[in-house]
């Protein structure tokens, strides 16, 4: 399949963006600036962004704690996350979700999530809807290898598969649940293996490659929009980072760390445009920089937001009714 | 006005709001046809609207409440069923931190038009996995609402009502209730979220009960009344939203409260009524608050152990006794 320049251009501008947020966000978060948890998605960049370039605007994602770069990938502005993050009331949940709890359901970001598998059943049920509504729609689902061991997961493609529901199941397989390593917590290596158990496909792809994973996903979506029901995506990737800002996952042995730092999946991308001819270095320089510059504006903007009043704890407790169950 | 059972006016509720709305459907374990439900509340639901509308899930709470939810955040009006609360446990997590939460956590941004059915209560031999009562549990937690229809008429109301609502409403339905008849009207209507009833009045005595404790309730009342003793039943039928003011202005005229209800006694909704009542109406009080709940255990199994731990219209006519005066005494 030949990916056409402006998707590739499209997905290393994606990247390099949540890059820039990553990297921004720890900085502020050692600096105090932020608070709450932060767990940083540097160095799984290629999933979310290789998933979403074979998306619609239409389409759905949920996303797990670790999901700045899924909801980043899907179009959230940066400007409205950094000011959930500095718990203002410009920020996408008015400073009622922080890090780990980033939605925007007009563009069918329907919500990073906090516990872990906990959002593939939502996922699922979005899969119904989109069935008896008979649209084209998709739902793409990301949870992680630690994820992949939750009830939640087998329960959700036991009935995506009997149902057939528009599905598509992307694990980035980020070898750490936690601290413990993949290889401590499951047995199997591939975790595309567990699609055969569910008559679903299954595929492995590497998940640092941003093209390759944007194929896979596109096969799958094209088959789900089609009718031919869920995929499973096992995208192997890696966490560079601790599980939160301030492990220093002295778990990790340093070759690990090194083999993947040498597959960078935005050096790797950036390695291709150049190569390719589809990009000189002065124009990935150029998007680069912007990047960094729509981070700092973000930052800005967050910083000047206001906080919100107190008594907005009280509020959206519950849809036309107060939190003490009196009629609005 | 016709009388139907408890069954039949939730099939009802249900079958009409299906017609009315394309985006109502149902989901949950045996519930499509020929089997119907467990307890038979959706069978001919699948004639009526097809296997797509009436989804037999497989046995996977978790997958049943949280694709319910998914659902309801995409433009549907999910209604699930989990056979037992006994087995919503197994989807606490989709309807503890999830439903309940992402309106909120969120930030408003999207409302959970979301009904969870399932059942409660003892009295079956269905011993400690299929016979507790556990709407304290999810009355514990903001962002669900609790509904505990006792009646047909309630239990067609309030369900339309909570197929309405905007919110994720737990509706318990007790299983020995199924077969009770009663008036329900064969046109649509709503019983509204957060009114309680009075469902007999009386002057020496309020009695909140809740399901089932209601019948006990009224039982205990007939007795009390043969003693001189005229007691007040309120039916909260909603937990949350709850009518505190029906349950005040009945405590303020009688002075006097005993609650009832089926759940064990410890951290019991008996616990947070006394509670409220006593905050705003201890100067009302002529005796100390009483309460008619399960002993904390386990629901057993053998007849005569079960009877044991359940609620009775005899512990009801106790704890009343208990504060109020014998009649002979008052009048000699």
């Amino acid at each position: 399949m030949a990916v056409p320049a402006n998707k590739r251009l499209w997905m290393y501008q994606r990247m390099v963006t949540i890059r820039a947020f990553e990297e921004k966000a720890i900085e502020l978060f050692k600096a105090a600036e932020l608070p709450g948890f932060l767990h940083s998605q540097i160095g799984q960049e290629a999933v979310p962004v290789g998933a979403c370039a074979a998306l619609r605007d239409d389409d759905y994602v949920t996303s797990t704690h670790r999901g700045h770069g899924d909801v980043i990938a899907k179009g959230a502005r940066l400007d409205r996350m950094m000011a959930e993050l500095y718990a203002k009331e410009t920020g996408y949940c008015r400073g009622k979700g922080g890090s780990m709890h980033i939605a925007d359901f007009s563009l069918g970001i329907m919500g990073a999530n906090g516990i872990v598998g906990g959002s593939i059943p939502i996922a699922t049920g979005i899969g119904v809807s989109i069935q008896m509504r008979r649209t084209d729609q998709v739902a793409v689902c990301f949870f992680g290898d630690g994820g992949s061991n939750e009830g939640s997961f087998h329960e959700s493609l036991n009935m995506a598969s009997t149902w057939n529901l528009p599905v598509i199941y992307v694990c980035q397989n980020n070898q750490y649940a936690e601290s413990t390593p993949k290889r401590t917590h499951q047995k199997i290596a591939d975790i595309a293996v567990r699609a055969t158990a569910y008559d679903m496909p299954g595929v492995t792809v590497d998940g640092n490659d941003v093209v390759a994973v944007y194929e896979v996903v596109q096969a799958a979506v094209d088959r789900a929009r089609a009718g031919g029901g869920p995929s499973l995506i096992d995208a192997k990737t890696y966490r560079r980072l601790g599980h939160y800002v301030g492990d220093a996952a002295v778990y990790r042995p340093k070759e690990e760390l090194e083999y993947w730092e040498a597959r960078d999946p935005i050096e790797t991308c950036r390695r291709h445009l150049l190569e390719t001819g589809l990009s000189t270095s002065t124009e990935a320089r150029a998007i680069e920089d912007a990047a960094r510059a729509a981070v700092e504006d973000a930052v800005v903007h967050a910083r000047q937001a206001p906080s919100p009043a107190p008594d907005e704890a009280l509020e959206d407790v519950y849809s036309g009714w107060d939190w003490q169950g009196q009629r609005l | 006005m016709r009388e139907i059972t408890y069954r039949d006016a939730i099939r009802e509720a249900l079958a009409e709001e299906m017609r009315r709305d394309d985006r109502v459907f149902l989901l949950g374990e045996d519930i499509a046809d020929p089997f119907g439900g467990s307890f038979k509340v959706t069978l001919g639901l699948t004639n009526e609207f097809g296997s797509s509308r009436v989804r037999n899930a497989p046995l996977s709470e978790a997958a049943i409440a949280g694709a319910a939810l998914g659902a309801a955040l995409t433009g549907l009006r999910p209604v699930a069923e989990i056979m037992y609360v006994d087995f919503t446990t197994t989807a606490m997590d989709q309807i503890v931190n999830q439903a309940a939460k992402i309106r909120y956590m969120f930030g408003g941004q999207t409302t959970v038009p979301l009904v969870i059915r399932t059942t409660t209560g003892p009295g079956r031999s269905g011993a400690a996995q299929h016979s507790q009562s556990l709407e304290a549990w999810f009355l514990h937690v903001p962002g669900l609402f609790v509904v505990m229809p006792s009646t047909p008429y309630d239990a067609k109301g309030l369900l339309t009502s909570a197929i309405h609502d905007n919110n994720p409403v737990i509706f318990i339905e007790h299983k020995l209730l199924y077969n009770q008849k009663g008036p329900v009207p064969d046109e649509p209507y709503t019983v509204p979220l957060g009114q309680a009833t009075i469902t007999r009045e009386g002057a020496d005595v309020t009695i909140v009960a809740t399901s089932m404790a209601v019948w006990r309730a009224l039982e205990a009342a007939e007795e009390l009344a043969a003693r001189g003793i005229s007691a007040e039943v309120v039916d909260p039928r909603t937990l949350f939203p709850l009518d505190l003011d029906t349950i005040l202005e009945s405590v303020k005229k009688t002075g006097r409260l005993v609650i009832a209800h089926e759940a064990v006694e410890r951290g019991g909704v008996g616990a947070e009524l006394a509670a409220q009542v006593c905050t705003r109406a201890f100067d009302y009080l002529d005796a100390p608050i009483q309460r008619v709940a399960a002993p904390s255990v386990p629901v057993p199994f053998a007849p005569v152990l079960e009877k044991r731990v359940m609620i009775h219209a005899a512990d009801i006519v106790a704890a009343v006794q208990k504060i109020v005066p014998a009649r002979e005494k008052t009048l000699g």
